[in-house]
């Protein structure tokens, strides 16, 4: 049986010799990703924000400026309306209400909204619980890095260590870049969603790393430079597999998964692009620069 | 690495058969008698219904307690006949000047004592004190203590989930959830519920229901302008009419045995009618024995419901409160009266709710994401290896059986995030099989013969495998412990996917290989 080859057999190619422009890219791609952080910051959901958010649909088109309209008349100050999946669904957000008790404050909002369509669903967050989510949210990141740090640390070397976190906060800072730069979304699953593509990216470059242990450890004379390009070949296959298998999967969901989880699936994907980017051609160049200690076997004997 | 003895067989071939036992009820919902019954609990985004996190408001109980302290405090001075000067309630305790130094010692014995007092201190065992005192310049100053404020924070919410369990029995609605969060956070999941403003308007009073004397002395105008008499207060009702009412309180909502809406009989407006306790009773009927003729005022919450004046004494126990209802607030009050009071406020800090149509949608679309996820995977796997790609889906397929079978056994709960996870594990648990046959490709292509290809590929991908699958796992982990709701369960999703696809990709499809390999006997691999 013929079987398809997506990378060909004995493929050599020089990823380290990109390196200056690699690097120039991802350094670029990080400073635009904090300058767009500056200027755009990102558009938080109402997990991050507090406030009000109204899911409705409708069997017709749903007129946004007749919603607005009708919705101006109670005051609820900054409000959001935009179609959701389709023309007759519409999302609406509403910033959090002063009261007290949020139970008095729906009601005629939601009967405004009733006349329009069926309510879908309704999502309250109070101003209390958002700001506890995001420190929830940076602390999950921060114990997942450094808990893979110790790990690696463990299994390899702390240049391994070193080299992969730095890839994965090269991953999670693009990603946040285009996040903001899009103004897409910023909720609590785009934190769970950041956290995976943290776990996938790992994964990623921990075979490569793995790979480049190995042949340390086999070919002892060989120039490092040398060495971790052809690692990164040996494993190009499996990387390139690997990541359409988990591509193909992801655009499934984008596509027919519905609306509430595209956002959740989008920075999924951009995270597998920039993940297997970057344990491709910067994980890998760091251990250039942060030098690896070549002769594993006598550090045992020691 | 590829002999499998046939007991080990034996027991693979049942874990798989197991898995699948555990998942058929998921598909089949007819009632096979030997099929476990449990499925995989949808949760609520999916089956819609109503989420709330609400907050015992802790603050009011520490204010409470205060109140309470200065109260027994000018009581025990008085008795014991010590003169004060600016007795006041603090943030969290209670200060007190003695006027005259001599008596000092006596003040701050009397007001220790009142230390557990209420606990009864037969054995003269003090577990914890409520408060401590300091004194400085004949100024007494009483702290509440933080370990005992925080029991009885503690208390109050468990206090709380009984009665918000109580209210929303009432409401008739099926299986809700009440769980206790934190220290003081009460999480309430009603699944079915679309419209949660009663269930709001039921969470939103604490009914604390009492029946007072109205204050006749003087009109309630004129003590606003003049000066509210101490022992009374003003209270309005729901149409902003005020009343001066005796702080006194005759009986407490406390003693209420029951309570019905139900309808007047001459006038037909909803009423509800109550029944008090045997003591609540008494009181009640010593009290509107003697004060026929005049007002009386049932106040619930600080806003008093109706002011009627007793006709003639209320001997049964028992009354009727109209205060111009509508059928659903009569309702409403009537549960809330059986249901008790809550020892606190609760505010709601997050509300979510999903209707029915919406979670459906969902499931639907959720369900055909991950079938074509699957086949594009499946149909990329057989052209990329070939017959290995077939052992592979086989072992793909199984995976995702057996994390059905086992969410189905941990009860666990699927939400749509956790489809996301399901089909997120799909393509990335092909990633062990595909490092394994790169593997076996290199083996074979540098001129291993195909049985010492697949040996090494297996045995050498081993730590790979380990090390790329634990670092996956230590972030779906994390998110499991730090997450909450929806995103919980894409980590359960994903970290039982990890597991089952090690299981899968490395074990099954070695038994499978090794078998083909035993067989067939093949001079070379199908690369």
């Amino acid at each position: 049986m013929k079987t398809l080859k997506l990378v060909k057999k004995n493929t050599t190619i020089e990823f380290l010799k990109l390196r200056k422009l690699t690097t120039l890219l991802s350094f670029s791609f990080c400073l635009f990703s904090f300058v767009s952080f500056l200027f755009f910051s990102l558009n938080f959901g109402i997990d991050f924000k507090g406030g009000t958010l109204i899911e409705v649909k409708s069997s017709s088109e749903i007129n946004i400026g007749k919603v607005r309209s009708s919705l101006s008349s109670l005051n609820l100050g900054d409000l959001q309306i935009q179609n959701f999946g389709s023309k007759s669904n519409i999302l609406v957000r509403v910033e959090s209400q002063k009261s007290k008790n949020n139970s008095t404050s729906l009601a005629p909002i939601t009967n405004e909204l009733k006349t329009f369509g069926d309510i879908q669903r309704v999502e309250v967050v109070g101003p209390k619980i958002s700001s506890e989510l995001i420190q929830k949210g940076i602390t999950a990141i921060i114990i997942a890095v450094g808990l893979m740090l110790f790990y690696i640390w463990l299994r390899f070397e702390w240049q391994f260590s070193m080299g992969a976190v730095l890839a994965l906060l090269h991953d999670v800072i693009i990603t946040i870049g285009i996040f903001s730069f899009f103004q897409i979304e910023f909720n609590l699953s785009i934190i769970a969603a950041l956290l995976t593509i943290i776990g996938y990216s790992m994964n990623d470059t921990v075979v490569v790393y793995d790979r480049i242990r190995e042949n340390l450890r086999k070919y002892k004379k060989l120039d490092l430079y040398e060495l971790i390009n052809s690692s990164i070949n040996q494993t190009l296959s499996r990387t390139v597999l690997t990541s359409l298998t988990t591509l193909i999967a992801l655009f499934s969901l984008y596509f027919l998964g519905g609306e509430v989880i595209k956002g959740f699936t989008l920075a999924m994907i951009i995270g597998v692009f920039v993940g297997t980017y970057s344990s491709t051609f910067i994980a890998s160049q760091l251990l250039l620069y942060l030098g690896v200690k070549r002769d594993w076997s006598k550090n045992n004997n020691n | 690495m590829l002999y499998f003895s046939t007991s080990k067989k034996i027991s693979l071939l049942i874990i798989c058969l197991l898995g699948c036992f555990l998942a058929l009820p998921n598909f089949w919902s007819t009632g096979i008698p030997f099929l476990p019954k449990q499925t995989i609990n949808l949760g609520l985004d999916l089956r819609g219904g109503s989420y709330l996190l609400l907050e015992v408001d802790t603050n009011s109980i520490k204010k409470e307690r205060s109140q309470s302290l200065v109260d027994d405090i000018r009581l025990a001075l008085r008795q014991k006949k010590i003169k004060y000067i600016g007795l006041k309630v603090l943030p969290s305790g209670a200060e007190v000047k003695i006027q005259n130094d001599i008596r000092l010692d006596d003040a701050e014995k009397a007001i220790d004592d009142l230390n557990n007092s209420s606990l009864g201190n037969i054995f003269n065992t003090r577990t914890t004190d409520d408060f401590s005192l300091s004194t400085s310049n004949g100024i007494i100053k009483i702290s509440l203590n933080e370990n005992a404020l925080k029991e009885k924070y503690r208390s109050a919410v468990s206090q709380s989930i009984e009665i918000i369990r109580r209210r929303i029995d009432g409401l008739g609605v099926t299986e809700p959830s009440i769980q206790r969060q934190g220290n003081n956070r009460i999480l309430l999941e009603v699944p079915g519920l679309d419209d949660p403003q009663r269930l709001k308007d039921l969470l939103g009073q604490t009914a604390k229901l009492n029946f007072r004397m109205v204050d006749t002395s003087i009109s309630p105008g004129e003590a606003i302008r003049t000066k509210v008499p101490s022992r009374s207060e003003i209270l309005s009702d729901s149409d902003g009419l005020q009343y001066l009412v005796m702080k006194k309180v005759l009986v407490s909502g406390e003693r209420l045995v029951d309570a019905q809406a139900s309808f007047d009989a001459t006038t037909n407006s909803p009423v509800v009618n109550f029944r008090f306790d045997t003591v609540g009773g008494k009181y009640f009927a010593k009290a509107t024995s003697r004060n026929v003729g005049k007002p009386f005022a049932i106040v619930l919450d600080n806003k008093v419901i109706s002011a009627p004046v007793i006709r003639s004494p209320i001997l049964g126990g028992s009354g009727q409160i109209e205060g111009g209802f509508s059928v659903e607030e009569a309702n409403n009050l009537s549960i809330l009266l059986r249901a008790g009071a809550l020892p606190a406020p609760l505010e709601i800090l997050e509300e979510k709710t999903i209707g029915p149509g919406l979670g459906e949608d969902s499931i639907q679309s959720g369900k055909i994401a991950t079938i074509i996820g699957l086949v594009g995977v499946l149909i990329f796997i057989i052209l990329s290896y070939g017959r290995f790609g077939i052992y592979a889906n086989i072992a793909l397929i199984l995976n995702i059986i057996m994390i059905i079978g086992i969410l189905s056994l941990l009860q666990a709960t699927l939400t749509l995030p956790g489809i996301a996870g399901i089909v997120l594990t799909i393509g990335m648990a092909v990633d062990s099989n595909v490092i394994i046959f790169e593997r076996i490709k290199d083996e074979y292509s540098s001129g291993k013969n195909p049985f010492s290809s697949v040996e090494s590929g297996y045995s050498k991908s081993f730590g790979t495998i380990l090390d790329a699958n634990i670092t996956t796992l230590i972030a779906s982990l994390v998110l499991f412990f730090l997450g909450t709701g929806p995103v919980k369960g894409f980590a359960i999703t994903l970290s039982i996917g990890i597991v089952t696809s090690v299981f899968t990709a490395f074990i099954i499809t070695r038994l499978i290989i090794s078998i083909w390999l035993l067989k067939k006997k093949p001079t070379e691999l199908p690369f």
